[in-house]
């Protein structure tokens, strides 16, 4: 008992994982496996044990090997100028995404890159990405060289299928910050130049300073113009070229039309112009699209099959196995997956035991065994000894791939027009009418001021308070939902998550949870020997049920084992110590089908005699029954599974009556679902994890994809919601809502403003001083209006 | 009050060489990762080690590798 104690507190030095023994050790420091000592033993030769200094037991487990050719295929010239960034033959730069990246210690590893090799040059790391760039000498080292010394220390770097797509590096943020930077600039300085101007009309000026200051304030005035503002008249331009009349539309006239008449007026010297009031305005709208627009490096959401596919595949040729690009690969070629290695094709079983886990396809999390000749079907990953098989169909026209060549994937991904631009567009109709008759009150009463009403009631009413409550309140609240690990593709979601009529939720992986799956024995209490004797048994088999009963009973030592069997598909038996023991099916054990519901159950046989079953229940998200409650007196809701109907009378219990459950659903079936419900006018939200509901999230006009860890991999979605916080989507969809309601109160805010604005257009008195109070006062309370009542609700509903 | 001229000009000197210190800051890519940096300048010995090592700077372009070789650039 005393030596079970011990080894409960063993946890190994490199990656903290529990040690099962001390077997494995250097002086005092124990380690899970060989592995992570050598790791260790890598580190400590090259003098860079500050890595456990920095945090503790920062290490990767080593358990899982990774095969020593497997990166022979970065020797391919194709692959190799695919992936690299630059190369002048001497040194070459290339980047690799490491998602075991978690730590400072890793940081420091990764940087002192160069004592491990010293070919290497230099490294750099990019945390929030989990990105190393590693510049080394071409010369002296190999690109593989790099990749293995990157595994060799326990970050394999990643390799899909989509780092061979050619990578457009698009860098919207980087314009962005300069275009914000200059408004800034400008706007401050124009500001500071006209404050004479502000104080008693500029009666303080010395003779020829307004001529200066004037130019000086057209001068500063020009890159706002032409350059921080450009991205309004691209959009306004894109819209009206669609014959669409967008937000941006008014506002670019409106932007145009104070330009212009302020240089007219600074020409004549009739005036000293709103430059003043135009800079400030593109500088808060460009402030606000940037609040709003906020990216996050570690998430991505357009990911395809592409992602999750490997770059190369192990192909048998002549009896020699030879390493090329997925792409190349032919029908009946003969390939060779090895243990946690993804089938890229859909392929038939030549030779070995397939244990395929689909878990990223359905979110399944037992794997599915199949028999010699059998079709595996792609994105399947092997667990367990080498498998061969012949290919039978192309990548991309594989059982799972193809559902990328549907029309949903082509379609352009603007799902809806925001309401905004609705909104602005009465507005301009609006404004028009003011302005045609306030110039016509004009031409009649005093021809003179006709051109000066008539512009200032456009400069006045231009809709920029609209759209700086919208970004300001759809910033602020995509950083709300980021506190509760909700994270949105962009602000349109925002809204269609307020619009939404109809949910639809995938079963395994998205309501179920993959792990913590929960093990119940069933049956007469068992001895401790006997506990021995099926742990013993159990420790034979890879099956992932074996792996779940093996660790059900942790503290015992473990038997010779005799003889052993492994049926596949009905389960283990084998004789220890003169006994014989059965662990299995219904069918094997029992002799006939037995109906399981919800979850899977493995018989026990010891000596002949029955001794009950282990049940491994199907775990459900904590507080999926309560929310499902909540959201089905507000939405219609239906589940679609891939899977079978086992657990149908529970579902039902829990959806209702009203809702539609369906089973047995391709991934095609899924997206024509969704396809239906939108033909009957429903705005439809899906929930799906794994890319077999890749179709659907994209086909619905929300896509939640539920991810267990954020930084993991999901399919192309509008959002990534972690399964933690799954209980909080009611609230979040409710806050959407609440979000609608605050841009629509601060839009009332903004025509108030404006109605003031245009009481002194109407007359002709707009003075520039009014125009400078005017803007930067309604921008600002705006902008304290909707972002403090937004986090003020989020607050008061413990979002935050 | 022609100071004032003088000093028009003086603050309008000043600013531009904010803002293109500003300019230079965003080129450099001093906004895209700023995560990494802070945990970075708190590595004890990593000044006195990246002596030898050569000087990476944040935007992960190689600057000065060595006098005798080639400078890379970043390329897009």
């Amino acid at each position: 008992m005393e030596q079970v104690k011990n080894s409960l507190k063993l946890s190994c030095y490199h990656c903290g994982e529990n040690c099962s023994d001390s077997s494995i050790h250097i002086a005092e420091k124990a380690f899970c496996c060989s592995g992570c000592k050598m790791v260790y033993e890598i580190l400590n030769k090259n003098d860079l044990c500050t890595y456990y200094d920095l945090s503790q037991n920062p290490g990767i487990t080593q358990k899982t090997k990774v095969r020593a050719n497997k990166f022979s295929f970065l020797e391919d010239a194709q692959v190799f100028s695919k992936l690299i960034q630059f190369t002048d033959g001497k040194q070459t730069r290339v980047t690799f995404y490491l998602p075991q990246m978690h730590c400072s210690s890793c940081i420091w590893l990764l940087e002192n890159l160069h004592k491990l090799n010293p070919e290497i040059i230099g490294s750099a790391v990019d945390f929030p990405k989990k990105e190393i760039t590693v510049v080394y000498n071409e010369t002296k080292c190999k690109l593989r060289d790099v990749a293995e010394l990157l595994t060799a220390i326990g970050y394999e770097p990643h390799i899909n299928l989509s780092d061979m797509d050619e990578k457009v590096v698009k860098s919207t943020t980087k314009g962005r910050l300069f275009k914000l930077g200059i408004a800034g600039f400008c706007f401050g300085n124009i500001m500071m130049l006209s404050f004479p101007e502000y104080f008693s009309s500029g009666i303080y000026y010395e003779k020829g300073m307004r001529e200066l200051f004037s130019f000086l304030i057209l001068a500063l005035s020009l890159p706002v113009f032409f350059y921080s503002a450009s991205e309004f008249y691209i959009s306004a331009w894109k819209g009206l070229k669609q014959k669409f009349l967008n937000i941006d539309a008014p506002i670019v006239l409106a932007i145009v039309i104070t330009f212009s008449r302020s240089v007219y007026e600074i020409l004549t010297s009739s005036g000293s112009g709103y430059l003043d009031s135009m800079s400030g305005i593109v500088f808060f709208m460009l402030a606000g699209r940037m609040f709003q627009d906020r990216v996050y490096n570690s998430i991505s959401f357009e990911r395809d099959y592409k992602s999750y596919f490997p770059v190369a595949v192990a192909v048998k040729k002549d009896n020699k196995e030879e390493n090329i690009p997925v792409s190349k690969l032919k029908v009946g070629d003969r390939i060779v997956i090895r243990n946690n290695e993804l089938i890229p094709a859909d392929s038939i079983l030549f030779y070995g035991k397939a244990n395929i886990d689909y878990s990223f396809v359905t979110g399944e999390s037992l794997p599915v065994e199949k028999g010699i000749g059998e079709i595996v079907y792609a994105g399947g990953k092997q667990m367990g000894s080498a498998i061969e098989m012949e290919v039978v169909k192309e990548v991309s026209q594989s059982y799972l791939t193809q559902l990328w060549n549907n029309d949903a994937f082509s379609q352009s991904d603007e799902k809806e027009i925001s309401f905004i631009h609705k909104l602005s567009r009465h507005f301009t109709i609006l404004l028009f009418s003011i302005a045609t008759m306030a110039g016509i009150y004009w031409g009649i009463v005093d021809s003179s001021k006709l051109l000066n009403a008539l512009t200032a009631v456009l400069i006045v009413a231009c809709p920029c308070s609209l759209l700086l409550s919208a970004t300001f309140t759809n910033g602020n609240i995509i950083r709300i939902f980021s506190k509760n690990k909700l994270f949105i593709k962009n602000a349109t979601v925002i809204e269609s998550m307020a619009s939404v009529t109809h949910i639809v939720f995938d079963k395994t992986g998205t309501l179920t949870q993959n792990e913590n799956a929960k093990l119940i024995f069933d049956g007469e209490a068992l001895s401790d020997f006997e506990q021995q004797l099926i742990r013993t048994l159990a420790a034979q088999s890879s099956h992932p049920l074996s792996k779940h009963i093996y660790n059900f009973y942790p503290h015992h030592s473990l038997l010779q084992c005799e003889s052993f069997a492994e049926n596949v598909g009905l389960g283990i038996e084998g004789t220890i110590l003169g006994i014989q023991v059965r662990l299995g099916s219904a069918q094997f054990i029992l002799n006939r089908a037995v109906k399981v519901e919800n979850g899977s159950k493995v018989y026990v046989e010891i000596n002949g005699l029955q001794k009950g079953s282990f049940v491994l229940k199907n775990n459900y998200r904590s507080g999926f029954e309560t929310l499902v409650n909540q959201l089905k007196k507000e939405y219609s809701v239906s589940l679609l599974s891939g899977d079978n109907d086992a657990e149908k009378n529970y579902l039902r219990s829990v959806l209702g009556e009203n809702a539609e459950l369906l089973f047995h659903q391709s991934p095609a079936d899924k997206l024509n679902y969704i396809a239906t419900l939108q033909a009957k006018n429903k705005k439809v939200l899906m929930l799906g994890d794994g890319l077999n509901d890749a179709g659907a999230l994209r086909k619905s006009d929300i896509g939640i994809a539920v991810s267990d860890s954020i930084n993991n991999f999901s399919p192309a979605c509008d959002a990534v919601l972690a399964g933690s916080e799954f209980k909080l989507l009611k609230k979040l969809l409710d806050f959407a809502k609440t979000g609608k309601n605050i841009i629509l109160g601060s839009f009332v805010l903004s025509i108030l403003y404006n109605v003031v604005g245009i009481g002194f257009a109407v007359q002709g008195t707009l003075s520039p001083m009014i125009a400078a109070i005017l803007m930067p006062a309604s921008s600002l309370s705006i902008l304290l209006f909707t972002v403090g009542l937004s986090s003020l609700i989020a607050k008061r509903r413990n979002l935050i | 009050m022609s100071a004032i001229f003088i000093l028009i000009g003086a603050s309008l000197v000043v600013a531009v060489g904010f803002l293109i210190a500003f300019i230079w800051s965003v080129k450099d890519g001093q906004f895209e990762d700023d995560y990494t940096p802070s945990i970075r300048m708190l590595f004890e010995n990593g000044i006195a080690q990246k002596k030898e090592a050569p000087e990476i700077s944040s935007t992960l372009e190689i600057k000065k590798v060595n006098t005798n070789k080639p400078i890379v650039k970043k390329q897009k």
